[in-house]
C-alpha cells in the first residue's frame, strides 16, 4: 500500500524535475566568461639551428606542436617548412628556413 | 589493420611518488603535485603527452599542443555514454589570436553579400528572435586518428578523441539566410568566426558551403551544448554546426556570414583540407597523379570503449564488450564485433537513438573460446548501408581515418 502511493509520486517528481535540470530553454540569456588561457615556455633545445627554431616557429604556435610530431622524411619536412612560409605567410628568412629543415631533419628525421 | 587503443592505462605519477616520499601532498602547489600523462600507442612515437587541467572550462583534457589549444579528449570518456561533456569535449584553434572574453553588448552576427538586407544581429537576436532547434551531433576533425596512419604524416597528432558528440542548441541557419534574403545566383555561403591570423598576410580562418546546404533547415547556428552555452574553447558565443560533416566547417565564435555570388577563393576553401579523390579518399603511400577533393562528409565508424588491448579476458566464459559508433552523415544502422579477427562478425544490439548525426552505444556479450591471443574488431554500418573498410585509409594529410578497429586480448 505504501509502496502504491509513493510509486506514482516519485514518477510525478520526476517528469516535474528531469525537464528543468539544465534544459536548453534555461538559455535566455549568454554571460561572457572571462578566460585566462595557459601559455608555454617551452623553447627548443639549444644547439645548431636552435635558435631559428626559436626565433621563427614560436610566433604562431608552441614548441610542443613540433615536438609531438613524428619523425618524417627530411622531403616532408621541407613541405611542412615551406607551406607554413606561402601558405601560412610565416616571415621565415630563406637561409633560416634552410636551417629550420636542417634541424628537423636531424631531431626528427627518418633513417 | 592497426592495432592500438588509446586509453590512459599507463599514467604515471612520478612527482606524486616523489612528494609522497617527502611526506606532505598537501604542501605542495597544484601544478607539481601531479604530472599525469596518458601513452597514446603512437606507431614509432612520440606517443606520450600530458594530461592537462589548466584550460578554463575544461577538466581533464588530454594536451596536444598548447597554442593554439589543441586539446583531446581521454578516449575513456566515451564510455560513459553518447553525449561527451562540456569540460571534456576537445577543443582545436588554427590561430592563436582569438577574444578570451566576448562583448556581447558589441558582439554582432553581420549577414551579407548577395542578400536583399544586410543583417546585423545581436546575441539576443539569435535567442529571442527566431525559432529554436535542437539536434544532436558529432564534431568530428578531419585529422582524428592520424597518429594511427602509417606511414605517419606532419599535422596535429590526434589519437581518437579529437571527436565529442553534443546536443545542440540553436536556430536554422536556413532562417537567418531568409531574414536576410538570399538574391537568385547565390553560389555559396562563407562563414568566419572572431579568430584572426597571427601573422598579417596569412589566410584567415573561413570556410563555405554550397548555397543549397547552407539552406537545407538542418545547418544550425548554435549558442547551447547539451543544455548549457557554448564553452569559450568550443566557439563562444555562436558557432556553426554542419550535421555530418567534418568539424573544419564548424566555424567557432562565428560573427560573419557572407552570401557569395562566385565560387569562394580563399584558401582554406579553394585549397586547404584536401584528400585524393579516390574510394576512402585513400592512396598508397607514395603514389601520385590522382585528383584533389576537399574533405566534406563524415564516414562511419565504431569503438570499443571498455576493452582495451593488453587486457586478460577469461576463457570460455561470456564477456560484455560495449563502445559507440556513429554513422557519419547518417545514422547507424548495425555494429558488428568479430572475435576472430574478422573472419566472422556476431551482431550487437543498439542503445538508445538520440539523433542519426550523434554517437550511438553499443553492447553485445562474447565468448573467446580457447586461451591465447584473440583480435577483437568493431564494425559499424550506416543507413545508407556503407560500412568501415577493413583495409587502413591513408592519405598524405592525414584525414578520414575511419579504418576498422582492432584491439588484441588475452584469453586465460
Amino acid at each position: 500500500m505504501m509502496l502504491r502511493t509513493l510509486l506514482p509520486a516519485s514518477i510525478i517528481l520526476c517528469a516535474i524535475l528531469l525537464p528543468l535540470a539544465g534544459h536548453a530553454a534555461q538559455l535566455d540569456e549568454l554571460i561572457s566568461p572571462k578566460l585566462e588561457l595557459p601559455s608555454s615556455d617551452t623553447t627548443f633545445p639549444d644547439g645548431p639551428g636552435g635558435e631559428a627554431m626559436n626565433g621563427n616557429c614560436l610566433a604562431c604556435h608552441s614548441a610542443d606542436h613540433t615536438l609531438n610530431q613524428p619523425t618524417l622524411p627530411r622531403n616532408v619536412w621541407k613541405e611542412v617548412v615551406d607551406k607554413m612560409i606561402n601558405v601560412y605567410k610565416a616571415p621565415i628568412a630563406p637561409q633560416d628556413a634552410a636551417t629550420i629543415v636542417d634541424y628537423l631533419a636531424r631531431t626528427k628525421g627518418t633513417t | 589493420m592497426q592495432n592500438h587503443d588509446v586509453l590512459g592505462r599507463h599514467m604515471t605519477r612520478r612527482l606524486l611518488l616523489g612528494a609522497a616520499g617527502m611526506g606532505g601532498l598537501a604542501l605542495l602547489p597544484a601544478p607539481a603535485r601531479a604530472e599525469e600523462t596518458v601513452d597514446l600507442r603512437a606507431p614509432g612515437g612520440p606517443s606520450t603527452r600530458p594530461i592537462t587541467t589548466a584550460y578554463p572550462q575544461k577538466g581533464r583534457m588530454i594536451l596536444q599542443r598548447t597554442s593554439p589549444p589543441w586539446l583531446e579528449t581521454p578516449f575513456e570518456v566515451f564510455d560513459k555514454g553518447v553525449f561527451t561533456p562540456n569540460d571534456q569535449h576537445y577543443v582545436s584553434w588554427h590561430w592563436a589570436n582569438f577574444p578570451s572574453e566576448i562583448d556581447l553588448d558589441k558582439f554582432r552576427l553581420t549577414v551579407r553579400g548577395h542578400v536583399n538586407q544586410t543583417l546585423s544581429l545581436s546575441a539576443k537576436d539569435i535567442l529571442h528572435g527566431l525559432p529554436r532547434v535542437e539536434l544532436a551531433a558529432v564534431s568530428q576533425c578531419a585529422g582524428n586518428s592520424r597518429i594511427y596512419m602509417q606511414p605517419r604524416v606532419p599535422g596535429a597528432q590526434w589519437a581518437n578523441g579529437s571527436m565529442s558528440n553534443a546536443l545542440w542548441t540553436g536556430v536554422r541557419l536556413k532562417d537567418v539566410l531568409d531574414r536576410a534574403g538570399v538574391k537568385p545566383g547565390a553560389l555559396q555561403v562563407r562563414f568566419g568566426g572572431l579568430d584572426e591570423p597571427v601573422v598579417p598576410d596569412a589566410p584567415k580562418f573561413m570556410k563555405s558551403l554550397g548555397i543549397d546546404h547552407a539552406r537545407d533547415g538542418e545547418v544550425m547556428i548554435a549558442f547551447g551544448m547539451n543544455g548549457e552555452q557554448l564553452q569559450l574553447l568550443n566557439g563562444f558565443p555562436l558557432k556553426l554546426i554542419v550535421p555530418g560533416w567534418c568539424a573544419v566547417y564548424w566555424i567557432k565564435m562565428l560573427n560573419d556570414i557572407e552570401v557569395l555570388d562566385q565560387p569562394d577563393t580563399n584558401y582554406w576553401t579553394a585549397t586547404g583540407y584536401r584528400v585524393p579523390d579516390k574510394p576512402h579518399d585513400t592512396i598508397n603511400p607514395g603514389q601520385s597523379g590522382f585528383k584533389l577533393m576537399p574533405v566534406t562528409r563524415n564516414f562511419p565508424r565504431s569503438f570499443i570503449t571498455n576493452i582495451r588491448s593488453g587486457d586478460t579476458v577469461p576463457v570460455g566464459a561470456p564477456a560484455q564488450a560495449r563502445g559507440i559508433a556513429f554513422g557519419g552523415d547518417c545514422g547507424v544502422a548495425r555494429v558488428d564485433l568479430s572475435i576472430d579477427s574478422g573472419k566472422s562478425w556476431q551482431p550487437t544490439q543498439l542503445g538508445r537513438d538520440e539523433g542519426e548525426y550523434g554517437f550511438r552505444q553499443w553492447q553485445t556479450q562474447f565468448t573467446l573460446p580457447s586461451r591465447g591471443e584473440h583480435t577483437l574488431m568493431i564494425r559499424c554500418t550506416n543507413t545508407n548501408d556503407e560500412a568501415q573498410p577493413d583495409f587502413p585509409v591513408w592519405n598524405p594529410a592525414g584525414y578520414m581515418r575511419n579504418s576498422i578497429e582492432s584491439i588484441h586480448v588475452v584469453a586465460a
